[in-house]
């Protein structure tokens, strides 16, 4: 994935069409923004100067579904691989009805990008009609996390099937790139060199959010201010 | 009343019973309430605790890896007594406070036990941990050692358990926890290498974590410096705690329990462990902050915030690390049981604060540059299972001491005439 932090106005398209699509649940009272379950997050940046020098972006934050050797951080300290990498798509899935809820993952994840179900999940009265019958919900005591719509990739390899055409080249669009409205997320496949999103992931402006801890995000981020880019890692 | 004389071992005088039963309705009702407290977290799930997306783990994880460690005067003990005694024969000397070390182990192990139950959010799914097991986490080693050494802690207390006077009479139970005693060298070795391995998976819990600058450590093969670091601590500090438990136990019954001869081996041995332990913690604290965390972008002081300040790691290193050992070893300074039981204390609270920093602040410091700290305030639903804990941890304590022969030499060392 790649996300135009250029384009981005923080309209948060992204983060409603993700709870949608992924039947994530809310409750009456979310002020405890530390509890709330989202998984493309916005978080506003700033640069710290005094106006009129002052400037800021909005960089929404999906799971980086972190390609580091071997295992993801969160992959290889889940006690009952509950969390694995798919080695095929990269895709880091989640899965909720083998998860113990020890929230090891979350504290390995620097990125804040996993929630835990605090409640039992919940939608008001109409919506319960409107879960997409694609994505499990999850219930109580459990981890989840940004599955980059996992459900769409099985979606359109059903359909390569059906159509006869290869497994390899199926591609399809998660929701939240969809939705943007900039079309400041692009998705694909980053080993074909090809794609729109592996040339992007080349372009002078992309950066990946704390590089230096070898995490290895399969996130790209573009931003043409180098102190959004300076913000990105830690830098002494 | 009858009853409880007919239990209390030959020769040895204990407290007046209501005495007794006033002190165990006070732990009843610290159980209780932990258990109110528990229940209410399994009936209305984690919500209730002060956890949150940013501390996964909390006050239940910080209590049970500190309980650990102070339990682990049982494997260590078991282990200089069974195993390295016949080497080094002054070490028989902990044949005085072994049961002890056993009970005080025990207690530990279950209660974290107990409550590691709270800490899933998923309680009824606990057996994964051993069907679905991740070979490669560190949590599955913890799993498995923490249960097998329970396991062996309940073989390893049921002798004592069998020595009181009345289960004692029973003929086949005397036979069977004599048989026990025979081969309890092998459980304690058993336990020692569980337990070794426990200690130091725990250690590896937060050292493995590479998205963490805070914990985070290189180390040997797959095991990071944190792995052995922990074992080292609980190592310095088992023994500590469970002689100034001893401490306690004397100063409540005010009966001498132990020679003065068992807290000067004691000391010896934590003195030696501890400088090792605290010479290698400041190797690996200036390794990290000079070497590793700039690697990762981050200069020592960004892990340092209010009220997750600097004070926690001198309070660590030097109070509670320095200042023991050089109480500890200096002969005439451990003579003086002020002294020597300050640093035995100051060693326990160094440990506490080791799992405190690794657990909760690792946590609350922010990883992202454009993240924020956090402060994380445990609820009562947390804080009193823990103090049950502790309670549990008396109660049994208090039932060993009264109805077995936890200390063979009270009967010498106190008389009745």
């Amino acid at each position: 994935m790649a996300i135009d932090l250029d384009k981005c106005t923080g309209c948060m398209a992204c983060s409603v069409a993700c709870q949608a699509e992924n039947n994530i649940s809310f409750r009456t009272d979310e002020s405890n923004k530390l509890r709330s379950i989202t998984w493309m997050e916005l978080f506003y940046l700033e640069n710290g100067k005094e106006f009129p020098d002052y400037q800021y972006v909005y960089l929404p934050r999906p799971c980086m579904h972190c390609n580091s050797p071997h295992h993801s951080p969160c992959t290889f300290v889940c006690p009952v691989n509950a969390t694995v990498r798919d080695e095929q798509t990269g895709i880091v899935d989640h899965i909720y009805p083998r998860c113990i809820g020890c929230r090891y993952c979350m504290v390995a994840c620097p990125y804040h990008a996993r929630d835990f179900n605090w409640w039992d999940p919940s939608w008001p009265k109409p919506m319960e009609t409107m879960l997409s019958p694609k994505v499990s919900t999850r219930m109580r005591g459990v981890v989840e996390k940004c599955s980059f719509c996992h459900h769409r990739l099985n979606d359109a390899r059903a359909k390569a099937y059906l159509d006869g055409t290869e497994m390899k080249d199926v591609t399809y669009m998660p929701a939240c790139a969809e939705a943007c409205p900039t079309k400041a997320i692009s998705f694909g496949n980053l080993l074909d060199p090809h794609s729109e999103v592996a040339k992007l992931a080349k372009d002078q402006r992309a950066f990946r959010i704390l590089a230096k801890l070898n995490t290895e995000p399969k996130v790209y981020y573009l931003s043409s201010h180098q102190w959004v880019q300076n913000l990105a890692d830690n830098s002494l | 009343m009858l009853m409880d004389k007919a239990l209390i071992p030959d020769g040895v005088r204990r407290s007046p019973f209501p005495v007794f039963a006033a002190w165990l309705l006070v732990l009843f009702a610290l159980i209780g309430w932990g258990v109110y407290a528990g229940a209410v977290v399994l009936l209305k799930a984690l919500n209730v605790t002060g956890l949150n997306d940013y501390f996964g783990f909390g006050f239940y994880i910080t209590i049970d890896l500190g309980i650990i460690a102070l339990g682990a005067g049982a494997f260590f003990s078991g282990f200089l007594f069974y195993g390295m005694s016949r080497f080094f024969p002054s070490l028989k000397e902990l044949y005085k406070i072994i049961n002890l070390a056993v009970v005080v182990g025990f207690v530990c192990y279950t209660g974290a036990l107990a409550v590691l139950l709270l800490e899933i959010g998923q309680p009824l799914r606990g057996w994964f941990g051993y069907w679905h097991a991740n070979v490669h986490s560190m949590l599955t080693e913890v799993i498995f050692c923490i249960s097998c050494y329970a396991i062996v802690l309940v073989i390893e207390i049921v002798p004592i358990v069998l020595e009181n006077r009345k289960l004692d009479a029973i003929r086949p139970l005397h036979v069977f926890g004599h048989s026990l005693h025979e081969i309890m060298a092998i459980f304690a070795l058993t336990g020692t290498f569980l337990s070794f391995f426990h200690q130091g998976s725990l250690g590896g819990v937060a050292g493995v974590l590479f998205g963490r600058p805070f914990a985070y450590r290189t180390g040997f093969f797959i095991w990071p410096w944190t792995f052995f670091l922990f074992i080292l601590s609980a190592i310095a500090s088992g023994p500590a705690f469970t002689a100034l438990i001893c401490r306690a136990i004397e100063k409540v019954s005010r009966k001498q329990l132990v020679d003065r001869s068992v807290y000067d081996l004691i000391a010896k041995i934590v003195a030696g462990f501890l400088t090792i332990y605290i010479i290698l913690k400041i190797i690996d604290t200036l390794y990290w902050a000079l070497d590793l965390a700039p690697g990762f972008g981050f200069k020592l002081t960004d892990f340092y915030h209010p009220p997750y300040g600097m004070w926690l790691l001198i309070t660590e290193i030097l109070i509670c690390g320095v200042i023991p050992v050089i109480i500890l070893l200096i002969p005439q300074a451990r003579q003086r049981n002020g002294l020597l039981f300050t640093a035995f204390a100051l060693d326990c609270i160094g440990v506490l604060i080791n799992r405190f920093v690794m657990t909760i602040q690792a946590l609350a410091a922010p990883v992202m540059p454009f993240d924020s700290w956090q402060v994380y305030i445990p609820t009562m639903y947390e804080v009193a299972p823990g103090i049950a804990m502790l309670a549990y941890c008396a109660l049994i304590i208090s039932l060993a001491y009264r109805y077995t022969p936890l200390f063979p030499r009270e009967k010498e060392l106190n008389p009745i005439h």
